[in-house]
């Protein structure tokens, strides 16, 4: 980090005075002038933390598809179909069963077992050549996301929260102070503060996962250098199937997550996709972190946009995406390659 | 590989030239002069459905998928944003020409709206070209991809401009010489022409020095780079020319279908049009309108030929994704790729004479 400071001290400054306004923004009670242009506190806490959870949930998605395509430099453009897949067979798990925490691990597994049949029949008999595989994805989208209409149709779905995360909670952060000078405390929902809580923990475990085992040792290996790593006699495919597996489980977890706390329709697919897309082309390709920091920035930009000029917030973040391609193509923690 | 290319494309005709100067119109293949006349004709036999219907829609989709053919067998690069540059031909029609939302269209001339329209979206799909030209490969798509859904939701959110979820109605072909260009004979010869017109300019331009250039940047970009050639500017430029071929087809679709709205430049739209561009083969300029043609005989007929097998009538996607997967599995490059490697498997079949392989 100290280098980074003395490489770009320009741009470390902008960063700290971005981030110590947001701060300032969020933790201190606004003075009359402030919301005078900003409008009531409340709702730019909401936006905010609309936005925080929805980067959340899109780093749960695209931190799979962040990770296939580092690791086998595939884009896999069916991911979006995964993640609608999963949050149905959710929908319906957690229906009849009755059990929300249930879901997660079946569909997990089941999805992920669907990314087995894929890179074991398609991806692999077809390595190497990356634009096949991509339009094989995209043959694939349009195939599951039939099937998915036929079964269940065009109609909307919504996962019940269950109880023990149904309701508000109250967040130690001020929206207002009232005349009587007591503080005013911000509620929101239980539900997507469990799931951001989740997601970091997911993310963590990611990390860990991959700079501090020795599976994680041959991921990074076969990101740097896939055909070094087959050289070297270890267990590639293996590696592959099992990276493929768990991004896809991790997409079909991240429906369920979506339909709690959004729905499920047809055309989710291609929004999670596109939102995918972005988060990685922001953050850079095949980073974990470089995923977390772009579903961050993409999920703030589209809540905040939302909330103070809600025709144009796709344009806000196709802007964004606009802007980190002119100056770093790369990505903002991606390496150049 | 340019070079064999070429030699390919130009065929027999090509190998003979130096023998003696040839008129340019003799060096056309026999195949495209019959297909011609078979097309100019087709009026006399067809009834006005499979005019406006079938063959009107194949001469648009073809035309937009050849802008993507054209970069992508050309120039290397598939862009997903063509069909984004049609609709936007298509919208600035809607709205600079007139159309039944009165409180947006502002009815401007043809002979204005016509090349405003062109104008506006070539500039659009220039400035895409210019983001996605610094990516490559994979990343192309993915950019472009983004940026077409951008747009989508743009439109569909955005009611001064686009006028959102309704987009426009009663968009209309000017009538003129006193023609109502929207009849199936007429418009029939209108797409037509300009599908011809599109055609021959792709075969122009890639046999012109700038599409030889262009062919040789994607061939070996470094190459051409230490040659002189300014690569960046080769392929912006080749996102403008296709950009113009996809807002030409633009215009016809909204004359063709009288309206616009958000989901005709929507996500599965712009996927149809690669579809369309990889079945039917993304090496020759011809490949796009056999693609179109398949796409358009499935999706008019598909339902049919499902009910008549027992199946729901709305599967049709799935016939159509598997036919892409299918030709994506077995025959990356489309059609045109079974026909050239049946006839390079005719070409090798034993000497009648020797009985030797050739």
């Amino acid at each position: 980090m100290p280098s980074f400071v003395e490489r770009r001290p320009l741009t470390s400054l902008f960063i700290l005075v971005v981030v110590g306004v947001l701060a300032w923004l969020i933790l201190a009670p606004w003075p009359p002038g402030v919301t005078a242009v900003m409008g009531p506190k409340r709702v730019f806490l909401a936006a905010v933390l609309s936005g925080i959870t929805l980067g959340a949930l899109y780093f749960l998605v695209a931190s799979g598809f962040t990770l296939i395509f580092g690791l086998m430099r595939n884009v896999n453009l069916a991911h979006g179909s995964l993640y609608l897949l999963g949050g149905y067979l959710g929908f319906e798990i957690a229906d009849r069963t009755g059990s929300w925490l249930l879901a997660f691990p079946v569909v997990f597994v089941l999805v992920a077992l669907l990314g087995v049949v894929l890179q074991y029949a398609v991806f692999r008999r077809m390595e190497g050549e990356e634009l096949r595989q991509t339009l094989v994805t995209i043959g694939l989208s349009i195939v599951i996301a039939d099937l998915l209409l036929a079964i269940w149709g065009g109609r909307s779905y919504q996962i019940l929260t269950p109880d023990f995360l149904a309701g508000p909670m109250e967040l130690p952060l001020i929206t207002a102070v009232r005349p009587s000078g007591e503080a005013v405390y911000l509620r929101y929902p239980r539900v997507r503060i469990w799931i951001l809580i989740a997601a970091i923990a997911v993310g963590i475990g990611m990390w860990l996962v991959i700079n501090r085992t020795r599976i994680g040792m041959l991921i990074r290996a076969g990101v740097d250098d896939r055909e070094m790593l087959a050289a070297s006699g270890l267990p590639v495919q293996l590696v592959f199937v099992l990276v493929f597996a768990f991004g896809a489980g991790l997409a079909g977890v991240a429906g369920i997550v979506g339909g709690t706390f959004q729905s499920l329709s047809p055309g989710e697919d291609t929004r999670f996709l596109l939102a995918s897309l972005v988060v990685v082309i922001v953050g850079g390709m095949g980073s974990i972190t470089g995923a977390a920091l772009g579903a961050l920035i993409v999920g703030l930009t589209e809540q905040i946009g939302l909330v103070y000029a809600p025709t144009y917030s796709v344009v806000f973040t196709f802007l964004l995406m606009a802007a980190v391609l002119a100056f770093r193509p790369q990505g903002l923690l991606g390496q150049r390659r | 590989m340019a070079v064999a290319g070429e030699a390919r494309l130009n065929g027999p005709a090509a190998a003979a030239a130096p023998a003696a100067p040839t008129f340019w119109f003799e060096r056309i293949p026999a195949a495209l002069w019959a297909t011609g006349a078979v097309l100019l004709f087709m009026p006399a036999i067809a009834g006005d459905f499979v005019l406006f219907q079938i063959f009107g829609w194949t001469f648009i989709l073809g035309i937009i998928a050849l802008s993507l053919m054209f970069l992508a067998g050309y120039g290397g690069m598939v862009s997903l944003i063509q069909m984004t540059v049609a609709g936007l031909a298509g919208y600035m029609v809607a709205i600079l020409g007139p159309s039944g939302t009165e409180q947006v269209s502002l009815g401007l001339a043809w002979w204005i709206y016509v090349p405003a329209a062109i104008l506006i979206a070539t500039l659009f799909g220039t400035l895409v070209g210019a983001l996605a030209v610094r990516t490559e490969g994979i990343y192309t798509i993915m950019i472009t991809l983004a940026i077409a859904s951008a747009f989508f939701y743009f439109t569909r959110q955005n009611y001064t401009i686009f006028n959102g979820y309704n987009g426009f109605t009663l968009v209309v072909p000017p009538a003129l010489f006193g023609i109502d260009w929207r009849r199936p004979v007429p418009f029939y010869y209108l797409s037509l022409a300009c599908a011809a017109l599109c055609y021959a300019a792709v075969v122009y331009v890639a046999r012109a020095p700038f599409g030889l250039a262009l062919q040789g940047v994607r061939d070996n970009a470094r190459r051409m780079a230490a040659l002189g050639y300014n690569v960046v500017a080769h392929r912006i430029l080749a996102y403008s020319f296709a950009s113009v071929l996809a807002s030409v087809g633009g215009i016809l679709l909204v004359w063709q279908n009288a309206q616009i709205a958000p989901g005709t430049a929507g996500i599965p739209a712009v996927i149809d049009i690669l579809v369309i561009a990889v079945v039917g083969g993304l090496r020759r300029p011809v490949g796009p309108f056999i693609g179109a043609l398949i796409y358009v005989l499935l999706s008019t007929f598909a339902p049919d030929v499902l009910t008549t097998f027992g199946l729901a009538p709305d599967r049709f996607k799935l016939i159509v994704g598997i036919g892409f997967l299918a030709a994506v599995y077995f025959s990356p490059d489309g059609v045109l790729g079974l026909w050239d490697r049946l006839m390079a498997r005719r070409a090798k079949r034993a000497d009648p004479l020797t009985g030797a392989p050739r």
